[in-house]
């Protein structure tokens, strides 16, 4: 059995078909790519397993356990943790402030037995994980004048706060720089290496086809391709989907 | 100081704030001073000057600081990510509970004023359970429909009192203990509040208003947080109510009133919102400026009206704001480079 399944899923808004029978399996441990072009149904289906949306048909069973109708906290504390693509800091605490609500998770009170120990400093080891400097100025300013690259960070602090199983990584590195890129593929490669499973959906695929366990590919929700990076690659099917031409 | 040609004003944090703000603020009597002064003179200032008005103004006094908690509590709601334009909801059913208890029970006034305040915050939350997933302008039209719907249902049904309200409730043994009370009562609230909003317990109510998807995403039950914040909330509305059916030893439909909706908003808007403080500032202004355009007559509402329009043109931000940033830094002209 897989640590997450999902089956069949099936989510339409109005006439538009966003996700379309979709299923696949994630193994503990590794790390699932989701690729395709704008609009294919990648948020959607990160959106229905983190339980922001409900689908029209299909199932997500986490460790066998089902989550459809779970409300996004009880998904969340069950050990799914899902980063937006819009970041969606606190814009008015300071950054480790924004990790310190998460530390309020039952989940995360559950791990320490609910002892009201110092959430701060909790807040700043975590913060530091992801390349917050604790001495500089950083971690204390308010979110809303972090740039770009810190609030990603940010929405993947708030994952290891809350100590989630699945992290799910919705467009991580979009609008980063290569070099920031290149400075926090070694972060999701620590978690792998802590025993983390990770859902990626990128744009970026260089980045990602490096890292990658296996791939999907969705294309007007439909899921065209399943593989091992490589192999997608070389596919001629998912080739026209980006390029929109015949190969 | 005038503008002058090549300088421009420079801004600066004064240097005792940036160390104030902890236990360093025990190191110097100058900067212990610092830190208490703006919170004496609100305490210190408001006690004796109320404590030495004359009865009317006393009277005055008292629903000035009925309004500065109902201002509070908006205050406290929206920067909990709930904007209530039914204030008067809560406070109406604090009034009424009192009166029941009082007149159909009763029972003295040291127990119904207690009682009240719990049963009226929990009646609150109960009625706005249904519709606490609403957010912004759909929960603010809840809120502010329930308590014209609950005037006209006492009205058509006749019950606690109907039009004629329920009359001749126990008063509180004097002007000095009700002045005491409603003052201890304000400053409690305003001063609890901003601790407790700027906990980290509390942390999570302001996060609510920033993002509640980001709040539902770190695995938190943001309905939980807003019942929470609508006990509290309502709770002091609804200790105010309770109060002001005993001083007045009336309790009736008026206090389902848009008044007790729409100006503890308006005390919050020119006192500056989402800093607590401000509203009970802006209460304090209000309500006895209304008072002293009595003499006008039917021209009273204009005055008042365009008071309220310069206060919000000129100090967009609110008073509060404005002190608050002028007591923390200097000023001071510098050459331009």
């Amino acid at each position: 059995m897989s640590l997450l399944e999902v089956k069949g899923i099936t989510k339409w808004f109005g006439g538009v078909t966003a996700v379309d029978d979709v299923s696949v399996d994630v193994e503990e441990n590794t790390l699932l790519g989701i690729i395709g072009p704008n609009g294919s149904g990648k948020t959607t289906l990160v959106n229905i397993i983190s339980g922001f949306v409900r689908p029209n048909s299909g199932s997500v069973l986490f460790k066998g356990k089902s989550l459809i109708g779970l409300p996004p906290y009880k998904v969340t504390n069950l050990g799914i943790g899902r980063a937006f693509q819009m970041v969606k800091p606190f814009f008015h605490l300071p950054a480790y402030k924004n990790i310190v609500v998460p530390l309020f998770a039952p989940r995360v009170l559950a791990s320490t037995g609910g002892a009201y120990g110092d959430k701060d400093a909790v807040a700043l080891d975590v913060l530091e994980e992801v390349g917050f400097e604790r001495d500089s100025s950083v971690p204390y300013k308010p979110a809303s004048v972090l740039p770009h690259g810190y609030l990603k960070r940010l929405e993947l602090a708030r994952l290891m706060a809350l100590k989630s199983e699945v992290l799910i990584l919705d467009e991580l590195f979009s609008g980063l720089s290569i070099a920031e890129v290149t400075s926090i593929v070694p972060i999701i490669e620590k978690l792998l290496s802590e025993g983390k499973t990770i859902i990626m959906v990128e744009h970026r695929l260089k980045e990602l086809f490096r890292i990658a366990d296996k791939v999907i590919v969705l294309n007007y929700g439909r899921k065209i391709k399943e593989g091992p990076p490589k192999e997608i690659l070389e596919d001629d099917e998912v080739k026209k989907a980006y390029l929109g031409v015949e190969v | 100081m005038n503008k002058r040609e090549n300088q421009r004003k420079e801004r600066i944090a004064r240097g005792v704030k940036a160390r104030s703000d902890d236990i360093y603020a025990l190191t110097s009597y100058r900067e212990m001073w610092y830190l208490l002064f703006p919170r004496l003179v609100p305490i210190v200032g408001i006690a004796i000057v109320a404590f030495f008005l004359p009865v009317y103004w006393k009277k005055v006094a008292l629903s000035t600081c009925v309004f500065a908690m109902l201002a509070v509590s908006w205050d406290f709601l929206s920067s909990c990510g709930m904007l209530s334009l039914g204030q008067a909801l809560f406070f109406g059913l604090g009034s009424f509970t009192a009166g029941a208890l009082n007149h159909y029970f009763n029972l003295p006034v040291y127990l119904t004023i207690p009682a009240a305040t719990v049963i009226g915050a929990f009646l609150s939350t109960v009625i706005l359970l249904p519709v606490i997933r609403l957010r912004g302008v759909y929960f603010a039209m809840v809120t502010l429909i329930l308590p014209l719907m609950l005037m006209r249902l006492i009205e058509a049904t006749k019950i606690l009192g109907g039009t004629e309200g329920i009359t001749r409730l126990s008063p509180l043994p004097n002007v000095w203990v009700e002045i005491t009370l409603i003052l201890a009562a304000t400053w409690v609230a305003l001063f609890a509040l901003r601790r407790f909003i700027s906990s980290d317990y509390g942390l999570i109510f302001v996060s609510i208003r920033d993002n509640d998807r980001a709040v539902m995403a770190s695995g938190i039950n943001i309905y939980a947080f807003k019942a929470q914040a609508l006990f509290i909330g309502s709770a002091i509305c609804a200790f105010a109510g309770a109060f002001m059916a005993h001083a007045y030893q009336f309790t009736g439909m008026p206090v389902f009133a848009m008044d007790y909706s729409i100006l503890p908003i308006a005390a919050a808007a020119i006192g500056g919102i989402g800093t607590l403080a401000g509203p009970i500032l802006g209460a304090f202004i209000l309500v006895p400026l209304s008072e002293f355009l009595r003499e006008f007559g039917p021209l009273r509402i204009v005055f008042y009206g365009l008071i309220l329009v310069v206060c919000v043109v000129a100090l967009p931000e609110g008073i509060f704001h404005y002190l608050s940033r002028k007591y923390g830094e200097m000023e001071r002209w510098v050459g331009l480079e």
